[in-house]
């Protein structure tokens, strides 16, 4: 009889090659995805002299640093060092580069899975803490430090002590205007912003099913924000229909006999997971951040909270401190919060579904406020202006934008003002995280463009319902 | 070529310095090193990133109410914050402004996943205080501004207080013996080899398509 297995246990398995006396696991590297923070990384491979060991398992993608404006032209020339860096060292190691004019171009978690680079099993890590969102297609992935690039880059493995395993099961059916975001920011409220340390969450249950895989990739994308360094759902015939035909996917032959592989790929019905939290999908309603913090995070018809009623006084004085830093009044109506501009994008909601969710609000409406739109890859954005939503987006005042990780960090230059506030698609409110000052209040897609063509934070439940 | 050897990684068994409370939650890897400072180069320094946007203000001013701007802290070497430190990216030079500001150790109730890693591969420690005994500690240090740090018998001591603290005991071996992951593996690379051959033909789909 053999032990009943998690899919995130079966797929460690596989990629251990050995485990020290101390209880970690060497691991073999599947796919090593890299952007031009990982420089890092490389000047530690330089400084031992050495050469990358698998560079046919490593691409690399430039997305943080790059320009959005469509004549890609960089406003300063360290963002251009930055970009010029990063094909410096992937040409001196032989590294294939989806550079800033590659056509495949985009946010490293967009390209990887549009791209095919991501598959079910595979163990994927990159220089990026939102790593985890390949895990929406079956993959064991997490993001790593300088020290752990540069180690893969040498050896193709690295060194882990194995997460506890934890199950977030999601049942019942979301409502219209609700999604993935919404499931995930739920989820970070329910458990904190430490509730996943020390595990890698498996997402389970009906509504995850339901999801399609960008909303799966959004899911994932937020383990991090929960704690966790990995996040995964069980690879279905929605995950094989998407992956099939992607450049770097198996074809053919090969395909169906993967197929056949990634089909065992789910944990066993009697599997054991250390820690279970379930939540109820047809009771969650768009949910918005009010903090500093994604945990910070509340259902739009709900009111800032008041520290004087917190109990614990360190987290009295944390929510005071967040209420200074945000402008924010105790017991304020999240619905009376006013924005000063939006923003869509980032490898949390950049994808064809986000845009067509923002669009199908936007439509025939005008924003109150400015706004950026940065597809998450240049495919994306080819998609979308196909289906003309790029249209429906400048017609409603919003900048359509090319593909990058833009206003989520500010690394480009796109900033949010300080003092601004930004209702934003991004997946970090933390202070100064858009820009020193920066305001930040993360939502949904659809909910972002509630916010802008209200001018503030709203609920975009009524907004569909005219239309329906 | 940036020289990196100046910042190997260090044992560390005991210290007894000077210490500062950070009287915070959630301090994330964004306030720890703000995004700006991300394409600066480690040799090219990033000591003066750390905290940049709490010490000081948008003017550039020292913010005299920020623990670490207290003159008398100048040379710590211990930081105790509260929970949940280090939460968010995966940046590593957020470890680097740390320990190149000359701290070895960092207390708090938990730490984010991926700065914990980060922090052993750079020597820091990463002391996990239970909540009651954070509230000690930060009232201690506050008052005597010293702290004694034992990796050994895991324990810190600061005025009448010895708190205990947890970490990872492969973890804690490396910092005891300054040992860099990288050594370790390269005397297994027959195994790695004889593993990437194996796994070819198990799992021949796990391979780019060229």
């Amino acid at each position: 009889m053999t032990q009943p297995l998690t899919l995130f246990d079966k797929i460690w398995a596989q990629h251990e090659v050995l485990k020290a006396e101390n209880g970690n696991s060497l691991l073999w590297v599947d796919r090593h995805l890299l952007h031009e923070g990982s420089f890092q990384g490389f000047d530690k491979v330089e400084a031992r002299g050495v050469r990358v060991a698998r560079p046919d398992l490593t691409f690399a993608i430039a997305d943080h640093y790059v320009p959005t404006g469509h004549d890609r032209a960089f406003r300063d020339p360290s963002l251009k060092h930055m970009v010029e860096q990063l094909t410096d060292n992937t040409r001196r190691h032989g590294i294939a580069l989806i550079g800033l004019n590659d056509p495949r171009q985009g946010i490293v978690h967009v390209v990887g899975p549009e791209q095919g680079l991501t598959l079910p099993g595979l163990l994927l890590v990159c220089g990026d803490s939102h790593t985890a969102t390949h895990g929406a297609l079956g993959a064991l992935a997490f993001g790593i430090g300088a020290s752990e690039v540069s180690h893969v880059l040498m050896t193709q493995t690295l060194w882990q002590k194995k997460p506890r395993r934890m199950r977030v099961t999601v049942d019942g059916k979301c409502a219209s205007g609700v999604g993935a975001k919404d499931i995930a920011l739920s989820v970070i409220a329910r458990i904190g912003t430490n509730g996943g340390q020390g595990y890698a969450i498996e997402y389970a249950g009906r509504a995850i099913r339901a999801l399609t895989i960008e909303g799966r990739l959004t899911l994932c994308n937020l383990a991090i924000e929960a704690g966790a360094r990995t996040g995964m759902a069980t690879p279905d015939d929605t995950t094989f229909a998407y992956i099939e035909g992607r450049a770097f996917a198996p074809k053919g032959d090969d395909f169906a006999r993967a197929v056949e592989v990634w089909q065992g790929l789910a944990s066993d019905s009697d599997a054991e997971f250390d820690k279970e939290v379930s939540l109820d999908a047809s009771a969650i309603a768009p949910v918005v951040t009010w903090g500093t913090s994604p945990e910070d995070a509340l259902p739009i018809d709900g009111a800032v909270p008041d520290p004087a009623q917190e109990e614990d006084p360190g987290r009295a004085q944390q929510m005071q401190g967040a209420l200074d830093y945000m402008g924010l009044t105790a017991r304020q109506k999240l619905t009376d919060i006013r924005v000063d501009r939006v923003f869509i994008g980032s490898c949390t909601n950049s994808r064809i579904e986000d845009l067509r969710a923002a669009a199908a609000v936007l439509a025939g409406r005008k924003a109150k406020v400015p706004g950026l739109v940065s597809p998450g890859s240049t495919v994306v954005k080819q998609q979308a202006e196909q289906e003309g939503l790029d249209k429906v987006f400048m017609a409603a005042g919003l900048e359509w934008a090319e593909s990058g990780c833009s206003m989520c960090l500010g690394l480009n230059g796109d900033l949010v003002a300080p003092g601004e506030r930004c209702a934003s698609t991004t997946n970090r409110n933390f202070r100064g995280r858009q820009g020193p000052g920066a305001r930040t209040h993360l939502m949904s897609p659809a909910m972002v463009a509630a916010a802008a063509v209200s001018g503030h934070l709203a609920d975009v439940r009524p907004l569909l319902k005219e239309r329906a | 070529m940036a020289k990196l050897e100046q910042f190997k990684m260090q044992p560390f068994v005991r210290l007894t310095g000077t210490a500062v409370a950070l009287r915070r939650d959630n301090v994330d890897t964004d306030q720890i090193l703000p995004a700006r400072y991300l394409k600066v180069a480690r040799a090219d320094g990033l000591a003066e990133a750390l905290f940049r946007d709490l010490r000081q203000d948008a003017n550039g001013k020292l913010r005299p109410d920020f623990p670490l701007n207290d003159p008398d802290r100048q040379n710590a070497s211990i930081m105790i914050a509260r929970h949940n430190f280090g939460v968010g990216s995966s940046r590593e030079a957020a470890v680097y402004t740390i320990v190149d500001n000359g701290f070895r150790v960092v207390a708090a109730t938990s730490f984010g996943d991926i700065f914990a890693g980060n922090s052993v591969n750079n020597g820091l420690v990463a002391a996990i205080v239970t909540p009651e005994d954070i509230e000690k500690l930060l009232s201690a240090v506050e008052q005597t501004g010293k702290a004694e740090v034992d990796l050994e018998e895991l324990t810190i001591r600061s005025g009448n207080y010895v708190v205990p603290f947890t970490i990872d005991p492969a973890r804690r071996t490396r910092l005891l013996n300054g040992w860099d992951d990288l050594d370790l593996t390269l005397q297994h690379a027959k195994e790695i080899e004889a593993f990437a051959v194996k796994d070819r033909t198990l799992r021949p789909w796990a391979v780019p398509v060229a």
